[in-house]
């Protein structure tokens, strides 16, 4: 039993620090750490210094690409990222369709398309969520009918994470309509700019655009955007979300807002005295951190046993289900701890320069409506219930 | 370099322990010693401690083998899932309070000479500040006078370890089973604990200024409950899973229910988290920050312990309310050793004040 990181761990560790304090621009940080949202050029821009010392793709494989990191160094990276304010990376190229192409892509494909993630020529979006097909992902609709050597895709796709920056969309579409619900499904890449499509922002509780519906009419695909095999789509959508749930425990990021939280609640006053020396709200921050706490270490131990056995279990729902709670939670006492002042609503401000809360205070009513999503994406927490009933319970 | 398997001794320790408690300690045999006088097994006992099972808990240089917050997680895991009513807390917390002292502690290793260490007052369960028990200089020694309460393991002690007031500061003294009043009784739980009644009872200074040696004492004690409280929820758990599967309403096993699925979820969510805050709290003993993530654990554990223990008995519907099924006496642990050494809202309440300290 041994907690601490190893000798040459440590120097990584000390490395990644000294990198993101000389290279993060100013401009990126401060934006990450108002969570008030990044340009795409603020993105585009990190992603390009990543790429550049070779720390993009970090789940990618050396010969793709990527710099062969074991999960321990992974995890020091992400826990790095967030201490300093870095931006989390973009996934769905990264960490999504990249993986799925090393699986399951050509040759081709993988030549072609996975230097173009890495340089940052396509911005990839997600087509797997339709309205009529959430948890139940299997029984989406959107068609993708062969005409010749081309696909010709009708239907509706949404919750498309920042597709109105992207250039290409990966797609779940139905291949065989008249086979079992999981059978028929196929893994096709589309290009945004083929006629037929139409992108439309959703905006979000908290007043955001960062979601979007997609429309498919009559969009005619090259059968060679097929990846994978045809209706063999489904085992490519289940082997993604088990990439997409690398990291889900968010421990970085609560880490850092619970500092955030403390350091609102030493500046706020209450009774004459800082709001954090009010022992119902201590209480209420305690409880959290004793959490988060624990979480650190069920997360580092399914990090060890990943990394023994080569890839994560299923008991990795268990870090999306209590990560994301933790983090809800935290925004919730940030958003108290501010009180009315985390009401102003962004973009409504007439005088921009005016502070609400201390200086670097965030936009608390913003996140912490946003951050209602965490339990519902990528899995909704009732769904990652299901799978740990069948895996780890096996009821 | 990070790695969370047992090294192979503690592996050895653990395998064997657990191998003679499911062998000479079923839950017939413990219900059938937890619950009446003497509330123990001394035959039992000493087999235990000859296993070294007290041994492991000290360090080499004491005369134990082992003392590591890990060596102290693994043989109260084991003694959990086990559910055995022995006193070992008293002989890990009184072995603390020996090596503190730089005191022989031979025949608690061995397991001839029984420690309880009294702190718990009857107004005052986990303070030490608000102690009134007082000692008074009395010839060579000292004479200890107040009452100490819920002193687990006290009713089949041979030796106190006592801590009281002394001009002013804490000290511990130690007083022979055989000058105080002892007033012994079984706990709901299982195992037994007594009502000391001190009058001027003769007492020798052990340890004088003990507020950080109880402090210390007490974070082991608290990797020992938290540990064992992972253990028995465990069993637990395991049980209520197997109940799920084979109990059956309306024509269907009742573990289909989606209903009872989560809440198992739910419950195996708050274990798995209430065993990384004990292999965080057991990393820390000892170490400069032991006393705040003691404080975690046993907060973290007195949700996850109650959780676990009501949610079974209320999905095992009726049955874990009975004597006969050994659920209701695990839950009946589970809830009862958050009051020991201080319980979720008293370490809630130390941890948020260390906030604005």
């Amino acid at each position: 039993m041994d907690l601490s990181f190893s000798k040459d761990e440590l120097a990584f560790q000390s490395d990644v620090r000294d990198w993101l304090a000389d290279t993060l621009p100013d401009d990126i940080r401060a934006a990450t750490r108002a969570g008030d949202g990044l340009t795409k050029e603020m993105m585009e821009r990190w992603h390009a210094l990543l790429n550049a010392q070779g720390w993009l793709a970090t789940t990618w494989p050396v010969k793709f690409g990527g710099p062969g990191w074991s999960p321990v160094q992974r995890h020091i990276f992400e826990e790095e990222c967030c201490r300093a304010y870095a931006p989390r990376i973009v996934p769905f190229g990264l960490s999504m369709l990249g993986p799925v192409l090393q699986a399951f892509g050509s040759k081709e494909q993988q030549d072609e398309i996975l230097p173009r993630i890495l340089d940052g020529t396509d911005w990839w979006c997600q087509g797997y969520s339709e309205p009529g097909a959430g948890s139940d992902l299997a029984s989406l609709k959107t068609r993708a009918d062969r005409d010749g050597d081309h696909y010709v895709i009708n239907g509706q796709k949404t919750w498309t994470t920042l597709g109105q920056y992207a250039n290409k969309i990966f797609c779940l579409v139905r291949t065989d309509t008249g086979a079992k619900a999981q059978e028929g499904i196929s893994f096709v890449l589309v290009d945004l700019d083929t006629p037929g499509i139409e992108m439309r922002p959703i905006r979000l509780i908290e007043g955001g655009h960062e979601v979007n519906e997609v429309f498919f009419t009559d969009v005619r695909v090259p059968v060679s955007n097929l990846v994978g095999e045809e209706n063999k789509g489904w085992t490519i959508a289940k082997y993604l979300l088990t990439h997409e749930r690398t990291g889900i425990a968010g421990v970085g990021f609560s880490m850092q807002a619970l500092e955030e939280v403390k350091a609102l609640a030493r500046r706020m006053k209450r009774g004459g005295k800082p709001l954090i020396a009010d022992p119902l709200f201590a209480a209420r921050v305690a409880r959290v951190e004793v959490d988060l706490e624990a979480m650190k270490i069920t997360n580092l131990r399914m990090l060890f046993k990943a990394q023994q056995q080569g890839a994560p279990g299923p008991e990795t729902s268990i870090l999306k289900i209590k990560g994301t709670v933790i983090g809800q939670e935290l925004r919730d006492l940030a958003r108290r701890a501010l009180g009315p002042m985390a009401a102003p609503f962004p973009g409504h401000i007439s005088d921009g320069n005016i502070l609400f809360g201390p200086p670097d205070t965030a936009h608390n009513a913003a996140r912490y409506f946003n951050n209602r999503k965490t339990s519902i994406f990528g899995g909704s927490n009732e769904i990652q219930r299901n799978i740990l009933t069948k895996t780890m319970l096996e009821l | 370099m990070m790695d969370f398997s047992l090294t192979d001794d503690r592996r050895m320790l653990a395998d064997t322990l657990t191998r003679w408690l499911a062998d000479e300690y079923p839950i017939e045999h413990r219900n059938s010693v937890a619950y009446d006088a003497p509330y123990h097994d001394a035959k039992k006992w000493a087999d235990m401690t000859e296993l070294g099972a007290v041994l492991a808990l000290a360090e080499e240089r004491v005369g134990g083998f082992g003392g590591s917050g890990f060596d102290i997680s693994v043989v109260f895991e084991a003694l959990g899932r086990a559910l055995c009513p022995e006193p070992v807390l008293g002989a890990l917390l009184a072995s603390r309070l020996l090596a503190h002292a730089g005191a022989d502690q031979e025949g608690l290793l061995d397991g001839s000479v029984r420690y309880a260490v009294a702190v718990s007052e009857p107004d005052a369960p986990y303070d030490t500040e608000s102690l009134s028990c007082t000692a008074t200089a009395a010839g060579d020694g000292y004479a200890l006078s107040g009452r100490k309460t819920c002193v687990y393991g006290g009713n089949d002690a041979d030796v106190f370890l006592i801590a009281a007031r002394v001009n002013g500061a804490l000290g511990v003294f130690s007083v022979q089973a055989n000058d105080a009043s002892v007033v012994a009784y079984g706990m709901m739980d299982g195992g037994g604990a007594a009502e000391l009644l001190l009058d001027a009872t003769p007492a020798t200074l052990f340890i004088e200024n003990a507020e950080a040696a109880v402090e210390a004492a007490e974070n082991a004690g608290i990797v020992a409950l938290c540990a064992e409280a992972v253990g028995a929820m465990s069993v637990v758990h395991d049980t209520t899973l197997d109940y799920l599967r084979t109990r059956k309403q309306f024509g269907v096993p009742i573990a289909k229910f989606q209903v009872l699925q989560h809440r198992a979820v739910d419950m195996l969510t708050e274990i798995e988290q209430a065993r990384s805050i004990v292999i965080k709290a057991a990393s820390e003993l000892d170490r400069p920050e032991a006393t705040r993530f003691a404080s975690m654990a046993k907060h973290l554990i007195g949700r996850a312990a109650r959780l676990v223990a009501e949610e079974a008995i209320q999905m095992h519907g009726g049955i874990a309310m009975t004597w006969e099924y050994p659920i209701s006496h695990y839950a009946k642990r589970l809830v009862m050793l958050d009051a020991q050494l201080g319980d979720t809202d008293e370490h809630l309440a130390r941890l948020s004040a260390g906030y604005s300290a």
